[in-house]
């Protein structure tokens, strides 16, 4: 190779290796930041702050749904399988929010250190599937999966 | 192989080259486009858990992934054209920014779609989300730099160090869902085992994939014919094209 063109080459890999490093630095530096949510065994550690909103991820257990009889307020238990914080919601969920699902809640940490929750996003997982195919991993017929389906 | 990608530095041999390419590629593209987007749609069974609003995925996935590769492009053409100096290079950059611009504005705006029933919002700034945005701004800023200077060597150059710049946020973007934590869900496609997404509905999405590859590869071949027959529209070889002579 010419050893002008050399020169540039290096010059080339030098900028993408300096801003990479530079990015990488920093994404480093704020990674609790990116971080879009706490699992619960970092709330229940006591590693999210109290004083201000945060969001709390994991998967709703199951059977820990308790809905109010009179108004449109919830209660159920977030779990990441090694800790759970119990989340107190009012409002209308969305339609993937279900037991056994992920579930990413915003709000505080009240005094007892459940969240009091002010939006409730589902997360989704990255299984794709038909509702027959997910009846047979499930053991179960298909009726149930179908009546999800709008 | 050599003489073949120095011919491609040539632009009566390359406006040759990609008219030829452009002809048979064109209907290949728009019969498996077709033939993908009828398969997804209308064939492919509904998500057990989503119903039918999942198969979004067969324009969000394959515009997603298209803009990150064309990223790629765009940047490798950046560098070539900073060490060799290639004319072509440049005109190739230039193409690819638009393309890439439109592609991760559609991932953009049919995830929000897609978000809104699912998650239960528009948009959440999440490691995955944020770093597309980037890549949108990205884009769009090569085209504004171009567009900035009056002398387009130097807009080339410029251009080019900031493409380069900008590869840095490829990797985050493919890897966010795994080093962060993050609302959007992790790859359901993996190279290596098997796929989170069943075969029915993988094979009209690798299909779909394949098509806006070609979408891309069509459509910024044609943005640098017409950039080559403006530049040389005194040079005979297009006044020959166009019947001039």
């Amino acid at each position: 190779m010419h050893p002008l063109r050399k020169q540039r080459l290096y010059g080339v890999s030098l900028i993408v290796l300096l801003s990479s490093a530079a990015i990488g630095l920093v994404a480093f530096a704020l990674r609790d930041n990116i971080n879009l949510f706490y699992p619960p065994s970092e709330v229940a550690a006591g590693n999210a702050p109290a004083d201000r909103n945060i969001r709390l991820g994991g998967m709703v257990v199951e059977g820990s749904i308790e809905r109010s009889e009179t108004s449109l307020a919830t209660q159920f238990l977030v779990t990441d399988y090694e800790a759970s914080v119990s989340v107190r919601y009012t409002g209308i969920l969305p339609d993937l929010f279900a037991e056994g699902q992920g579930v990413v809640a915003e709000g505080r940490l009240n005094a007892s250190r459940e969240l009091i929750a002010t939006q409730i996003l589902a997360k989704h997982d990255e299984n794709y599937m038909p509702p027959e195919v997910a009846a047979a991993l499930e053991g179960k017929s298909s009726a149930p999966a179908d009546s999800l389906l709008p | 192989m050599w003489s073949f990608i120095h011919k491609l530095g040539s632009p009566p041999w390359f406006f040759r080259f990609s008219g030829n390419v452009v002809k048979w590629l064109l209907p290949v593209t728009i019969a498996v486009l077709f033939v993908g987007a009828f398969w997804g749609l209308l064939v492919a069974p509904p998500d057990y858990r989503q119903g039918n609003s999942y198969r979004i995925i067969y324009i969000h996935v394959p515009a997603a992934v298209v803009s990150l590769a064309g990223y790629y492009v765009m940047a490798l053409a950046g560098a070539i054209s900073l060490i060799w100096r290639i004319k072509m290079a440049d005109i190739a950059m230039k193409a690819a920014a638009p393309v890439g611009a439109v592609l991760t504005g559609i991932a953009l705006v049919t995830g929000a779609i897609w978000g809104k029933p699912t998650w239960g919002t528009w948009w959440v700034w999440d490691a995955r989300i944020t770093s597309m945005l980037i890549l949108f701004f990205l884009y769009l800023g090569v085209v504004a730099l171009f567009e900035a200077y009056e002398n387009k060597a130097a807009a080339a150059k410029a251009c080019a160090v900031l493409s380069l710049v900008g590869t840095v946020n490829i990797p985050i973007i493919y890897k966010s869902v795994d080093w962060w934590y993050s609302l959007h869900q992790p790859a359901s496609i993996k190279f290596t085992g098997e796929s989170a997404i069943d075969a029915s509905m993988l094979y009209p999405l690798l299909l779909m994939i394949t098509a806006f590859y070609g979408l891309f590869a069509l459509v910024v071949m044609m943005n640098m014919r017409a950039d080559l027959v403006w530049h040389h529209r005194q040079s005979s070889w297009v006044r020959q094209w166009a019947g001039f002579e």
